[in-house]
C-alpha cells in the first residue's frame, strides 16, 4: 500500500486564511484560528462552517496568513522597551495638591 | 550548548510559572515533535471518527436523532480543522500531516478501529467514547502549548451535548423493550474495554509520558485519567439498570474510587498495529474520500483564478 499513490499529482490543500471572529457588536475581533481557500469569498464560507457553527458570531475577517507581519519574541526586549521608562504615561506619576478632585 | 541550557531553563522556568509557550517561542525540538505527534493523532481522531458514526446517519431511527447525529459529526470536522490548525503553528503543513495519515503512518483513535454494528453502539459511542475525550480534554485545556489549549477549549464547550445525546440514546433503549435492553447492554459490553484504552497504557508503560508530564503539555497520567473516567461512568450505567462487563469492579469505600479489572493489552497492541477490525476499512475509506474529493479543491481554485483572484490573495 505504501507504492500507492495516496494522492493525486495536482492535488491542492489551497493556502491558509487566518480567521478573526467577532462575536457581538462593541467587542474587538478575536483571532480563532486559521482555514484553507483558494479565495477570499471560499475563506469566509470555510471560517463561518467552522468558527461559527453554533450563532453567536456577528462578523468574520479573514486574512492571507502570509500577509500577517508579527513581532517575534527575539525582539521582545529592544521593541518594547522603550514603553518601559516612560511612566509619565500614567495618571499616578503627577503630584496634585490635597483635596482638589474629579481630576 | 551553553546557551542551549539557558533556554531550556528559561523555557521550563516559564512553564513552572504557568505560562503558555506560543508559537514564535523558542521550545526543545523534543517538545516541539511530541506535540506535532499528539496534536495530528488528535486531529487525524476527529476526521475518522466521523466515520462509524456517519455509517448511522442514514438509518438513525427518527428525524430527531438524525439530525443530531448529522450535527455531531459535522462537529467532528470542525474539531480536525481546529486541531490541523493549531498543529500548522508548529511549522507543520496540512498537506504533510494528511499524507501521513492516508499512508498509514500516523496514528489515530484506536476506538475507531471497532465496527459500529447497531443503533444502539451509536448511543454508547456519544457515552463513552465522547465521555472520555472531554475526560482527557478538559485536561489539555490546560496544557502549556498555547494553540493548543485554545482548541481544546472551544472543544469542550462544543463537545457536551456529544455525550448527553449519547446518554439519551442509551438510556431510551435502556428503559424499551427487552429487545432493545439487550441491543444496548451488548453495545456497553463491546464498547466498555476498548474505551478504557483510549487513556492508553499503564503510566509505568508510557514512554513518552515523563517529558510530557514535565512540560506540562499533559497535567495528569493516563491511569489517572482512565480512573476518573470509570468513577464518573459506572454510576451512569447503574442509574439506567446497565452493567459494566467486568466482575472484579467493586467500589471502594476507603478511596471513594472504583477498581476495575486488567485491561487485555494484548488487544490494545494488536489494534494499535494495524490488526484491528476495521483499520484497513477505516483506511480505506478516508482515502477514497481524499481522492474522490481532488477535483472539488482544483474545480474551486480553477473558478478563483478565472474570476482573477490568484488562490491565496485576498478577494
Amino acid at each position: 500500500m505504501a507504492t500507492e499513490k495516496n494522492v493525486p499529482e495536482q492535488d491542492t490543500q489551497w493556502p491558509r486564511w487566518e480567521v478573526f471572529v467577532q462575536e457581538k457588536t462593541g467587542e474587538p475581533h478575536q483571532h480563532a484560528g486559521s482555514v484553507h481557500a483558494p479565495d477570499g469569498e471560499l475563506a469566509l464560507q470555510n471560517a463561518r462552517d467552522v468558527y461559527a457553527r453554533r450563532g453567536k458570531v456577528y462578523s468574520i475577517w479573514v486574512v492571507p496568513a502570509e500577509h500577517i507581519v508579527a513581532t517575534s519574541p527575539s525582539d521582545q526586549g529592544p521593541f518594547f522597551d522603550p514603553a518601559e521608562d516612560k511612566i509619565f504615561r500614567y495618571p499616578h506619576f503627577y503630584k496634585v495638591p490635597r483635596g482638589v478632585k474629579n481630576l | 550548548m551553553a546557551e542551549d541550557n539557558g533556554k531550556l531553563e528559561r523555557f521550563e522556568a516559564r512553564i513552572n510559572a504557568g505560562e503558555k509557550i506560543e508559537p514564535k517561542d523558542w521550545m526543545p525540538e523534543r517538545y516541539r515533535q511530541q506535540l506535532i505527534r499528539m496534536m495530528s493523532q488528535h486531529a487525524h481522531s476527529e476526521v475518522v471518527g466521523m466515520l462509524p458514526e456517519g455509517n448511522w446517519i442514514t438509518r438513525a431511527p427518527s428525524l430527531r436523532r438524525k439530525m443530531v447525529l448529522l450535527a455531531k459529526v459535522q462537529d467532528e470536522a470542525g474539531h480536525g480543522h481546529y486541531l490541523y490548525s493549531a498543529t500548522e503553528t508548529l511549522g507543520v503543513t496540512r498537506e504533510e500531516m494528511l499524507e501521513k495519515l492516508l499512508s498509514g503512518k500516523a496514528k489515530y483513535s484506536n476506538i475507531f478501529n471497532y465496527p459500529t454494528l447497531t443503533w444502539a453502539d451509536i448511543g454508547v459511542i456519544g457515552w463513552l467514547v465522547d465521555g472520555a475525550a472531554i475526560v482527557n480534554q478538559t485536561m489539555l485545556a490546560k496544557t502549556s502549548y498555547g494553540p493548543y489549549s485554545r482548541a481544546m477549549i472551544r472543544i469542550c464547550k462544543e463537545e457536551n451535548f456529544h455525550k448527553k445525546q449519547g446518554y439519551e440514546i442509551v438510556a431510551t433503549m435502556a428503559r424499551g423493550t427487552p429487545a432493545q435492553r439487550k441491543m444496548v447492554q451488548d453495545a456497553l459490553n463491546r464498547w466498555w474495554w476498548p474505551t478504557l484504552m483510549m487513556f492508553g497504557p499503564h503510566d509505568k508503560d508510557s514512554p513518552n509520558s515523563g517529558d510530557l508530564l514535565r512540560w506540562k503539555v499533559k497535567l495528569k497520567t493516563n491511569d489517572e485519567l482512565r480512573q476518573r473516567f470509570v468513577d464518573i461512568t459506572v454510576p451512569q450505567a447503574h442509574a439506567v439498570g446497565l452493567t459494566i462487563p467486568d466482575p472484579e469492579l467493586r467500589y471502594n469505600e476507603e478511596t471513594g474510587h472504583w477498581e476495575f479489572g486488567e485491561i487485555d493489552w494484548d488487544e490494545f497492541w494488536r489494534v494499535i498495529r494495524g490488526n484491528g477490525p476495521c483499520n484497513k476499512e477505516r483506511l480505506a475509506a478516508r482515502r477514497k474520500a481524499h481522492q474522490e474529493g481532488a477535483w472539488v479543491r482544483a474545480a474551486a481554485e480553477a473558478y478563483a483564478r478565472k474570476h482573477g483572484r490568484e488562490p491565496g490573495k485576498a478577494a
